[in-house]
């Protein structure tokens, strides 16, 4: 399985990742390399076989629906890159 | 006394021979002085820690002493601890300082135990060889005689280097494809990988959630049983914990071998073992043997398909849980963002290394529409499959073993520019995380002057049998107590 120049592309958008034009190359080899190592699974059987999500098969558990958080926000905030009025600051989105 | 194992440490404390801040001084001492050829912690808190020890023999003197009270050991800088720098070995969290405990944290800081620093690892816990921190790589002190700079193994390479060096004593550690036991074996020392759900990943950073195991790194088998002592639990802030109690492991170390059943996986006898690395690890079966068990070969039939499956789970549900860091409430963020797409893609591209990155960028390939179900999918129903042979073996045998690396440890830089070879190192101890049962890795001799480890799988919740296993075998073995030079 080869990966184009355009999926690492596209894939860098998604996984919100600036990739250079001068790094592409080096990925398209190296995840090529690591796709050519997955493609192995095509040759097993799995015709009848349940995908495995928890080695014990738990599900998520329920529990009460009551407040048990503590209001933290300074602590929280006081280790945030930019806040301002309890809110945290990012670039303007909408002019 | 930095020889000394943790139940040893633990009896002269309760005897009154030494105090908790002697202890501590002593290993702060020499962990600050040795550590600058390893480079195997990323921060010592030697005024937190003199604190703790201060603490810790006012509670001994009042009677109120765990067999951890005053006792010196180290987390693996994953675990988050309340107001001291938790990085993860990562540019993107460098200046992160957690204001809470990991539940792991929390269970040692309860039973006294005297905290020196965080130990190196590789960046966000992706790697085999503690090459890939944000903080520089970690020396194995294995090597070190020789003039030869060898990798520690990884991501837990911190925690195995200082505990093979006698810095700390313990170690916390955490193993997602082997990141417990690979640097174990590389370093001489035991190191245990719990069941999946046995020890809490609350405050644990992310790397696979499904995969992603705490777990413990000492010299004896001992010393590995006392702290899952402290580890293990059910913790419902935890959605993945198990409700299950837990038994005192140090209970059981002394029960006799006579009768275990010991299963040889023959696909992990074959391939790049080495016939060096191959007759240790059969000489230490031969131990076993004498000591009343019997061996039988085994199949796991899926075995050659376990890496292909973990390189999808492991990166897919990394590029979910790495989504979360984006400059936008903790950690770095990238200077002059010009919008707020910007901000996420500079931060993340500046604040990941390479191999963070390739896996993200994987995860994201296969988790994206149309390769959900050829890669994701295919990959969980291959897991299946691998954890069915694993649930057959233990049907006919009470643990397997083989062993924990194809080869002892590589000079640094070796493996660095293929990521592929760098997976293979993991290839007998990836599958035990795909089925989630518990394993360990345990001193077995040694090849050209460097450790082999020996692993020993166990079924579902049988931390007790493995400790056990492991025990008797130091009981009668000095593998464990060597000490590089």
């Amino acid at each position: 399985m080869t990966i184009s120049r355009k999926d690492i592309e596209k894939v860098a958008v998604l996984a919100r990742i600036r990739v250079d034009e001068e790094q592409v190359s080096a990925l398209e080899k190296d995840l090529g390399n690591i796709l050519d190592l997955v493609d192995q699974l095509s040759a097993a059987d799995t015709d009848s076989v349940a995908p495995m999500a928890h080695p014990l098969d738990a599900v998520q558990r329920l529990r009460p629906d009551e407040v048990t958080e503590t209001d933290q926000r300074e602590a929280f905030q006081a280790i945030a890159p930019a806040t301002e009025n309890g809110l945290y600051l990012v670039p303007r989105v909408i002019e | 006394m930095h020889n000394k194992s943790v139940a040893e440490l633990s009896r002269e404390l309760e005897s009154g021979k030494i105090s908790s801040v002697e202890l501590t001084r002593e290993f702060l001492g020499r962990l600050k002085k040795e550590d600058e050829q390893l480079n195997s912690f990323i921060s010592i808190t030697e005024e937190q820690a003199l604190a703790d020890a201060h603490a810790a023999d006012e509670q001994r003197a009042a009677g109120r002493a765990t067999p951890w009270t005053g006792v010196p050991f180290a987390h693996k800088d994953i675990f988050c601890t309340n107001g001291v720098a938790t990085t993860c070995g990562s540019k993107m969290l460098a200046n992160f300082v957690p204001p809470y405990d990991a539940t792991v944290t929390a269970n040692f800081r309860k039973a006294g135990a005297v905290c020196l620093g965080k130990t190196n690892m590789d960046e966000f816990a992706m790697g085999s060889s503690t090459e890939s921190s944000y903080f520089g790589a970690t020396t194995n002190p294995w090597g070190l005689s020789k003039g030869e700079k060898r990798v520690p193994g990884g991501s837990s390479g911190g925690s195995a280097a200082a505990v093979a060096a006698r810095l700390v004593p313990a170690a916390t550690a955490t193993d997602t494809g082997g990141s417990i036991r690979q640097p174990a074996a590389l370093c001489g020392v035991t190191g245990l990988k719990p069941t999946y759900g046995r020890v809490s990943r609350y405050g644990m950073i992310a790397f696979a959630s499904s995969l992603d195991q705490g777990g413990t790194i000492a010299r004896s088998a001992e010393d590995n049983a006392l702290m899952l002592n402290v580890m293990a639990g059910f913790d419902p802030k935890d959605s993945t914990s198990i409700d299950r109690e837990v038994p005192d492991y140090t209970a059981t170390l002394n029960e006799p071998l006579k009768g275990l059943r010991i299963g040889l996986p023959k696909e992990y006898f074959t391939g790049n073992l080495s016939a060096a690395m191959e007759e240790q690890v059969r000489s230490a079966i031969r131990e076993y043997e004498k000591l009343g068990a019997t061996v039988k070969e085994v199949s796991l039939p899926h075995a050659d398909l376990a890496i292909a499956a973990y390189y999808v789970i492991a990166p897919a549900e990394a590029s979910a849980n790495l989504s979360r860091f984006d400059g936008a409430r903790y950690g770095y963020r990238c200077e002059d963002p010009k919008d707020l797409l910007d901000m996420y893609t500079r931060t993340r591209a500046e604040g990941f290394g390479a191999e963070v990155k390739r896996r993200i960028l994987v995860g994201t390939y296969a988790l994206s529409a149309g390769y959900f179900d050829a890669y994701y999918l295919k990959a969980q129903k291959v897991r299946r499959l691998i954890q069915q042979d694993f649930i057959n073996a233990f049907s006919e045998v009470d643990v397997l073993m083989s062993p924990t690396t194809p080869s002892p440890a590589f000079i640094q830089g070796e493996k660095t520019s293929d990521p592929v070879t760098m997976y293979l190192e993991d290839v007998f101890t990836i599958a035990i995380n795909l089925a989630g049962v518990p394993a360990m890795s345990v001193p077995a001799g040694f090849v050209d002057g460097l450790p082999v480890g020996l692993q020993i799988i166990g079924d579902y919740f049988s931390e007790a049998r493995l400790l056990n296993a492991a025990h008797q075998f130091q009981q009668v073995t000095d593998w464990h107590q060597r000490e590089p030079q």
